[in-house]
């Protein structure tokens, strides 16, 4: 990779950085020639095709964006080989993780999923217009994939519809299912997450949104039990939520600890090992 | 959708064991050229099913792209042969990643159910009474 490419990647993570941090769909630069000025020509995350019944880049998508920059050091040492957004509605998180990825080349290749039709149909044009790739897949989940991709998916990124909402809400068509969660906001995260840990390889991760009422704390725990060490790598408060970006990876001790069971002081221990609760604190009542 | 892409892709209808691999029809198709990673290839190989994506190939209209059978290891990643145009590296990068199938249907190979392909996106979306419970 020349110089050059270098400037051109860290100029679309400075403009991503500060997309996400306005927060508001208003302040992104429209494709006018103000904003193309400024930025040369490298990409910047726009919707080039919106519709209403997908969800459009908001707060949450801007957070998972933002942990994703955080994490940037520890994604490229992972050299993921497939990378993969279940939910992918815009398209513009997997759009972001390409470009940020852009330097690991053809190395890494991009999937993403929506039960929306209208949903991939977007994602395919954003990706198309940033000039990056993912295979683009219509379907539940990750259904169809499960067999053969098991063990293979190396970074999962998940957006999911975390609003608590009558059950019924759950499985409606458009833009409903992009927030409906269902009781505690949790019916499609349960089963995203078993999925999700069936994909992963060894060395994989699972970067996931979660809201307060989620129960962050609860969602860490089942993944615990199931191997997984996690912890919070953002924790955002806006007008209407407590937002979580969490973070889970294979871990044997974590399966060992979990394997103490419950309320142990096994438990306990891990408990207080997680940077969880530091952060918590830390950031309890900011921003 | 390109073929690395098909190559893990099953049928999820109720009632079907396999589903695997799925049969491709192919109405459009588009390249792209990307530039070839070898340890990528290398990393993916163990587990691409190669007879799925030989026929995956032919249904694209690239009968003669791939060998039937698996070249060996030693030929496909010869020190080199990344380089040498034809060789059989180049062409598994190229069914894998370069080619695109944007319009088309992929059949369950159990049930005859189809799954369009449109503007490139594979639709595996089922009916409520398709799904497994
Ligand atoms: C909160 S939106 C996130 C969209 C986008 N990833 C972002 O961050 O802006 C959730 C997305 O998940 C999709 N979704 C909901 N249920 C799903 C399911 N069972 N399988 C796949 N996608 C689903 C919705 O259609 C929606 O696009």
């Amino acid at each position: 990779m020349s110089a050059g490419d270098g400037a051109a990647v860290s100029a679309v993570e400075g403009k991503l950085a500060e997309l996400s941090a306005s927060c508001d769909l208003r302040t992104l630069p429209k494709r006018g020639k103000s904003a193309s000025a400024r930025t040369l020509n490298t990409a910047q995350i726009q919707l080039v095709a919106g519709h209403p019944e997908v969800y459009e880049p908001c707060d949450d998508s801007f957070a998972l964006v933002d942990a994703l920059l955080s994490d940037k050091a520890q994604l490229l040492t992972l050299q993921p080989s497939l990378c993969m957004e279940v939910g992918c509605g815009s398209g513009y998180v997997i759009t972001s993780l390409a470009i940020m990825l852009r330097q690991l080349g053809s190395g890494t290749q991009y999937l993403a999923t929506d039960i929306n039709q209208h949903a991939v149909e977007t994602t395919q044009a954003t990706l198309e217009a940033h000039g990056v790739h993912a295979d683009v897949i219509a379907t539940d989940i990750v259904s169809g994939l499960e067999k053969r991709l098991a063990g293979m998916v190396d970074v999962v990124v998940v957006n999911p519809p975390y609003v608590p909402t009558p059950e019924e809400e759950i499985g409606m068509k458009g833009i409903a299912s992009s927030w409906a969660g269902g009781l505690n906001g949790r019916q499609v995260i349960d089963r995203i997450l078993p999925a999700v840990r069936e994909l992963l390889s060894e060395k994989g991760c699972l970067y996931m949104i979660a809201l307060e009422d989620n129960d962050p704390l609860g969602i860490c725990h089942l993944m615990n039990e199931k191997g997984f060490a996690s912890r919070v790598l953002l924790k955002r408060c806006t007008d209407e939520e407590s937002l979580y970006v969490l973070k889970f990876w294979q871990d044997a001790a974590a399966g060992a600890n979990a394997s103490q069971s419950g309320r142990s002081p096994r438990a306990e221990s891990w408990l207080s090992q997680l940077p969880f609760k530091s952060f918590w604190h830390k950031n309890a009542g900011s921003s | 959708m390109r073929l690395l892409t098909h190559n893990f892709l099953a049928s999820n209808v109720k009632g079907v064991s396999t589903g695997y691999p799925l049969a491709l029809e192919v109405a459009k198709t588009s390249i792209k050229e990307v530039e070839l990673n070898v340890d990528f290839l290398r990393g993916i190989l163990p587990k691409i099913d190669w007879r799925a994506l030989f026929a995956a190939t032919s249904a694209a209209g690239f009968p003669e792209l791939l060998a039937a059978e698996q070249p060996p290891e030693a030929e496909l990643f010869a020190e080199g042969a990344a380089a040498v145009e034809g060789s059989a590296i180049r062409r598994l990068h190229h069914a894998l990643l370069e080619i695109h199938v944007e319009e088309g249907t992929l059949v369950c190979p159990d049930s005859g159910r189809s799954f369009p392909i449109l503007k490139g996106v594979p639709n595996m979306l089922l009916h409520e009474d398709e799904v497994r419970h």
